[in-house]
């Protein structure tokens, strides 16, 4: 690790570099090492003593790895893994083998990668749904082929007349029109109902809808049954096309593997990286981006700086209000963050034993999820809205070592669940929170322990992480996942403003690389990678 | 039909597949779950246990034992010392293979011989002037293979050998859980991994003992379709499918001298006579005129022949080994045969096994491996590559 990232203080960089990237998530560090191949002198500059950003391994308890902030690795886009040769250094991700949905009434469901055992586990609820999956499964694929093009390449610029810009409008268009035309219509739906009511188009059975709709809402201030919500769903099933790469799984050694591949590939190619670099302004000449200063006062210059950070503290934070033309200012305040979910993650000295399906198996190595319908999913909305957390929130759990023997000691586990409701915005203010945070983690316990009553005797550590320690450890403004929340009217060519999607910002040399920018959140590696290219692209 | 293995009664009871393949006429599993990708993912991470029964055990001993292996291996058995395992092949007099196996020199005059057919009569009929004694023990000795990154750390809780000192390819006598057993550091997946011969009777307790040990280490069963994945990413060739055995072939092209299959290092020709040797001299002195490499399949034009038939691309899930074509760069002249090939879940790329002619087999040649989309039968570029394509740290730490 010293060798990959030392600390700033102890190895202060002094080369000419053509590139700083200030941010050292997996993101940062994919856009770092596509530039260094291409030839470029490139930093990177991390504020924490680890790399990774919110993608990011710590050993928070002796002999217990987290993935402390984002837990699966769902997105990762295959080319990437190729073209940084990413497997060569390290890139390991092992695929989830189901999903387990216990109920209330002892009842439970257990979907995974056999159809037709999955076909007869939804039977036993509603044959007509057990029908109706695959043929759901089919209709979401079409739908993300046509979509992947959107996420592999920068957003279309919608108010362009460039020759360039309307050929892209046009591939789109072709693409649309090659859709079945059942297949347009879904689409249009699709881009306008909610995850629920989308839902509702297959399905009847309410054990069903409501675990799945859940996707539709993971990182945003909505529910299941808000507008918009169906779309997000869509981004579940773009690891299905991708099929060879099976891309939902836990990355070896905590989601921070991911982020050290990256930074093993960035490094081969030349990059530098240093930890504790905490980038505190970004440097100016008359409309230009030249330098960034990091605490302690050291000044580093550079042709170009590319912010990994998040639209709110990249440019209300290292640029300066006073910098930026009064509209832009304005419509980046209108950009939504509002973060909605926490994590508490578990040391256990037993594995969880659920009184719906007692004992060890597949069902606990995959997702384990509390979302036992819709009325239950509404009802945790209901608390958010109103300024509090849920009182019996939506769990999305995963036991990582089972399925890893390096997080845990032998025989032991760590147990990560992701919690949401847990609006940044709480009546108190988001500054109380830290008052509030074990109050959380106890509701967290409380509710698992409902399914799953041995959680309390087992648990050796527990780590709660709230919205506000997620802005506060990790720099995400609001506490939000994927630096702004991934709401329809946020992504494409209105991330982070419309106009501003492609990487550049109204600062001359200075760039986007993060989740805030198009394709947007999840351990994707695409802004990283897109922003990267448009920048070669651009000199 | 085929017959159960000492392990059947266990191994029956975790197959939940019923997937089950005849090995040299024993049932064995070939995935226990569909999907298996969990059999494979543990294999890789953390450890994966396979009952190997199957395999022929020989026992070699006398005080000629030595010499008597020395007259049929093409390796100096000598050269083995005691404790020590070696992986060798064995030939006709034309120098054209006939199987291939592990070779263990237990002591200065006993050794243990297992081989993937059977080879009584083939070993036998070298016993003439030695002093030897040649016993089938393959229907006494059953085998389990342990294989994984936490493998050594299973076996270490129950075995009162130090492991740690166990070199790679070293074999030792030891107690597991008070069970007598052969342990060797050796295996058929390119990872850090133990294989365990053990009397028949204690089959079961050992199977118990090892997955109890296991838990915690998160050992899971694996079949034969992972093992096949896992040994064409460790490079690992197969009789049947890389190579045939000679005394089976109808004609000469199907035959194979260790020298086009990579395996000219297994082969001592300078020493007393042993089955082969002259023929294989003259083919050392011209050159072997096929050549065995790895080839890794050009990604981006498989999502192209996709994309053509409007697809997004898709793998084929575990290994083949149909055999295709392999051509030249031009894609008009054919050089060679891709005998096996697989796409690899950890390298994320479509490997295979192909015999080339010889001045095609460079690192780096660029080839055309036949591929077929949608019932198309099309080329993409087969980029030639070191082996084993899959070579971790840990297999020999």
């Amino acid at each position: 690790m010293d060798q990959l990232a030392p600390p700033f203080h102890s190895d202060i960089p002094t080369k000419r570099y053509d590139a700083i990237v200030v941010g050292g998530g997996h993101n940062g560090l994919v856009c770092a090492a596509y530039l260094a191949k291409a030839g470029k002198q490139v930093l990177v500059l991390e504020n924490r003593h680890i790399l990774g950003g919110a993608a990011a391994s710590d050993e928070i308890f002796p002999g217990f790895t987290f993935s402390v902030y984002s837990y699966v690795v769902s997105l990762f886009r295959p080319h990437i893994i190729r073209e940084l040769e990413l497997t060569r250094h390290g890139y390991q991700v092992i695929p989830l083998e189901c999903t387990f949905t216990p109920f209330p009434d002892g009842e439970s469901m257990t979907r995974c990668g056999d159809p037709e055992a999955t076909r007869h586990e939804i039977a036993r609820f509603s044959p007509a749904d057990a029908e109706m999956a695959p043929r759901f499964s089919l209709a979401m694929t079409q739908m993300a082929s046509f979509i992947k093009h959107l996420i592999d390449s920068p957003a279309p610029d919608l108010a362009s007349l460039r020759i360039s810009e309307l050929t892209k409008l046009l591939g789109l268009g072709r693409r649309f029109k090659a859709l079945a035309d059942g297949d347009k219509y879904l689409f249009t739906k699709m881009m306008t109902m909610s995850a629920v009511e989308f839902l509702n188009l297959w399905f009847e059975s309410d054990r069903l809808i409501g675990p799945m709709s859940v996707s539709g809402i993971i990182g945003t201030f909505l529910g299941v049954r808000s507008p918009g919500t169906a779309y997000v769903l869509l981004h579940h099933y773009m690891g299905e096309i991708d099929g060879a790469f099976r891309s939902w799984g836990f990355s070896k050694g905590g989601t921070g593997g991911v982020s050290l591949a990256c930074a093993r590939a960035a490094r081969s190619f030349g990059a530098d990286i240093r930890t504790e670099a905490a980038v505190e302004k970004i440097i100016l000449r008359q409309g230009k981006a030249i330098g960034v200063v990091v605490r302690g006062g050291h000044e580093i210059k550079s042709q170009t700086i590319i912010s990994a950070a998040d639209a709110h503290q990249t440019f209300f934070k290292l640029v300066g209000e006073r910098q930026l033309d009064a509209d832009f200012v304005q419509r980046l305040r209108r950009f939504k963050y509002r973060g909605s979910s926490a994590k508490v993650n578990l040391a256990v000295d037993r594995l969880p034993n659920f009184s719906s399906k007692p004992g060890d198996g597949p069902h606990l190595c995959g997702d384990i999820t509390i979302a036992p319908g819709v009325e239950y999913l509404e009802k945790a909305y209901d608390d958010a809205k109103y300024g509090d957390f849920s009182k019996h929130p939506f769990l999305d759990i995963v036991i990582p070592s089972l399925t890893d023997p390096t997080v845990a000691p032998p025989g032991k586990h760590v147990i990560s669940i992701f919690v949401q409701y847990a609006p940044y915005h709480i009546k108190e203010g988001a500054a109380q929170w830290p008052a509030k945070r074990e109050a959380l983690g106890d509701t967290v316990i409380d509710t698992l322990a409902e399914y799953c009553p041995n959680i309390k005797d087992s648990i050796l550590h527990r780590q709660v992480v709230t919205p506000w320690d997620l802005e506060q450890d990790v720099g995400l403004t609001e506490g939000n996942i994927f630096q702004g929340e991934l709401s329809l009217e946020q992504l494409g060519p209105f991330r982070p403003v419309s106009g501003w999607s492609r990487y550049q910002t109204p600062i001359d040399d200075l760039w986007m690389c993060g989740s805030c920018v198009h394709p947007g959140g999840g351990i994707m590696g695409a802004p990283g990678e897109l922003a990267a290219k448009s920048l070669l692209k651009s000199i | 039909m085929p017959i159960p293995t000492p392990f059947h009664d266990r191994t029956a009871a975790l197959c939940t597949s019923y997937k089950w393949a005849d090995w040299a006429g024993y049932f064995a599993v070939s995935s226990y779950n569909l999907p298996n990708d969990g059999e494979y993912y543990s294999l890789r991470h953390s450890a994966g246990i396979i009952d190997i029964s199957p395999l022929f055990k020989y026992e070699v001993s006398g005080a000629d034992a030595v010499a008597f292996l020395s007259r049929i291996m093409t390796k100096n058995i000598e050269d083995i010392p005691i404790g020590r395992a070696s992986y060798c092949c064995w030939c006709d007099d034309f120098g054209k293979i006939i199987d291939d196996g592990t070779v263990y020199r237990l002591d200065a005059n006993r050794l243990r011989v297992h081989t993937a057919e059977p080879m009584l009569a083939w070993f036998g009929q070298f016993r003439r002037g030695f002093d030897v004694t040649l016993k089938d023990l393959s229907a006494q000795i059953a085998a389990v293979a342990v294989q994984g990154p936490t493998a050594r750390d299973i076996l270490q809780q129950v075995s009162d050998a130090d492991l740690e000192a166990l070199a790679y390819y070293s074999v030792a006598t030891a107690q597991l859980d008070k069970l007598p057993v052969l342990i060797s550091r050796t295996g058929y997946t390119g990872d850090l991994g133990y294989e365990l011969w053990v009397d028949n009777t204690n089959a079961l307790p050992l199977w118990d003992t090892l997955m109890s040990a296991g838990k915690p280490y998160l050992l899971k069963p694996f079949g034969l379709d992972v093992l096949d994945i896992a040994r064409i990413e460790a490079g690992l060739i197969l009789n049947g499918v890389e190579f045939h055995n000679a005394a089976h072939c109808l004609i000469e092209s199907q035959k194979a001298t260790p020298y086009e299959l990579g395996l000219g290092w297994t082969v001592d020709l300078d020493r007393e006579p042993f089955c082969g040797q002259r023929a294989l001299k003259a083919v050392q002195a011209a050159g072997p005129r096929l050549v065995l490499v790895g080839l890794e399949l050009d990604w981006d034009e498989q999502e192209a022949l996709f994309a053509k038939q409007g697809l997004p691309v898709q793998v084929h899930p575990g290994a083949w080994r149909s055999g295709v074509p392999v051509y030249d760069n031009s894609g008009n002249r054919q050089i060679g045969k891709a005998t096996s090939g697989t796409w690899s879940p950890l390298i994320k790329k479509n490997l295979a096994l192909a015999s080339v002619e010889k001045q095609y087999a460079k690192t780096g040649t660029r080839l055309k491996i036949e591929y077929t989309v949608e019932y198309q039968r099309e080329t993409v570029t087969a980029v030639v590559v070191k082996m084993p394509f899959y070579n971790p740290e840990h297999k020999r730490r």
